[in-house]
């Protein structure tokens, strides 16, 4: 695996990567899929950072995971660290798929009963 | 991004889900580079299609921050969209890169999806055998779509042939560009789910129940192992 081209227009300098995750570089375990999604339950403070603050209010309804990674043009990864400050504290909550693949390969009934009538409606 | 189209500009101007919108499942569009998958996650979602991206680290480089965020991580990029279903499901469609380099995404990034759609195009169909391959030794559920460029040169039976596939799979005809097409390629795929799983359902009675209560999912460390 060689290192990857950098998207045009984005930030990947490693050190501003570096800077808005203090250094830390894991996500916290088993805390976000993709999809997940987030809502915030409280105002963003002052003095906080201004990713948290964005996320905060981009979470003022359910947004997912990828969703926010977009919005803030930053790697799903760096922005799992950000997310995992904010579910310590409290200031969001998150609402996890409930299909759980890793358990059964296939999705139940009900649930692709759902999502086919979801998509005759459109 | 070069490696896979698609150059996308950040959000502008959100559309918001519902407040009571609390549980998001996943399908995964894949195929050759230029074959129309941003095109048809487009054509089907309720939003403008997003790009962003992942950074994949290597084996032990995780616990050296900067490392990790240097030169020694690749960085892959994909496109989604999204649908709602209704009052609390949301349907997200991510656009993947097909190509060999990006073979580690099938068993990390997308685990979880319901299923995939390998997008073909029947002048480049060798560019669609690698992802049909993973997904088959994946044991991801999938259904073939041909984007029709013009007038097909090609039967469906000889594009079947040509990819090798096995009778089960769904091969279908679609327009990318059309939302009505891209629908039907959903829906197809959802019928072809519901297929297996009532098969398996058959076998296993004891196997399909409701499910559960909502859980963090498995595991999404992108490391290849804990050093």
């Amino acid at each position: 695996m060689n290192a990857g081209p950098v998207l045009p227009g984005r930030d990947d300098d490693p050190d501003r990567l570096y800077t808005i995750t203090r250094g830390r570089s894991r996500s916290p375990e088993n805390a976000f899929d993709l999809v997940t999604l987030l809502v915030a339950e409280r105002e963003p403070a002052p003095g906080m950072q201004s990713e948290h603050v964005r996320i905060l209010r981009m979470c003022e309804a359910p947004t997912a995971v990828v969703e926010v990674a977009a919005e803030l043009a930053l790697p799903v990864s760096v922005v799992k660290i950000l997310l995992g400050d904010l579910l310590e504290t409290g200031a969001i909550t998150a609402r996890h798929p409930r299909f759980a693949p890793t358990k059964a390969r296939l999705p139940d009934l009900d649930t692709l009963k759902q999502v086919l009538h979801g998509l005759q409606r459109l | 991004m070069a490696s896979n189209g698609s150059d996308l500009p950040p959000a502008a101007g959100r559309t918001p889900l519902r407040a009571t919108a609390d549980n998001a499942l996943k399908i995964v569009v894949v195929g050759g580079f230029g074959v129309g998958k941003t095109t048809l996650v487009g054509s089907v979602s309720e939003i403008r299609p997003l790009n962003t991206e992942e950074v994949m680290t290597k084996a032990g480089e995780g616990i050296d921050p900067a490392g990790a965020w240097g030169k020694r991580s690749t960085t892959v990029a994909f496109d989604f969209g999204r649908i709602t279903l209704s009052e609390s499901q949301v349907l997200y469609l991510f656009g993947a890169p097909g190509q060999e380099r990006f073979w580690f995404l099938w068993d990390r990034l997308f685990s979880g999806a319901l299923g995939a759609v390998v997008l073909v195009d029947t002048r480049r169909l060798e560019d669609s055998w690698y992802a049909i391959d993973r997904l088959e030794h994946h044991g991801t559920p999938f259904i073939v779509a041909r984007n029709n460029f013009g007038e097909p040169t090609h039967t469906l039976d000889q594009v079947r042939e040509a990819l090798d596939l096995s009778a089960e799979v769904p091969l279908v005809d679609c327009d990318a560009r059309d939302r009505e097409s891209g629908k039907r390629v959903l829906i197809e795929l959802v019928r072809h789910l519901t297929a297996l799983a009532e098969a398996e359902a058959a076998a296993l009675p004891e196997a399909r129940t409701a499910p559960e209560a909502p859980q963090a999912p498995v595991t999404l460390e992108y490391e290849e192992s804990t050093p």
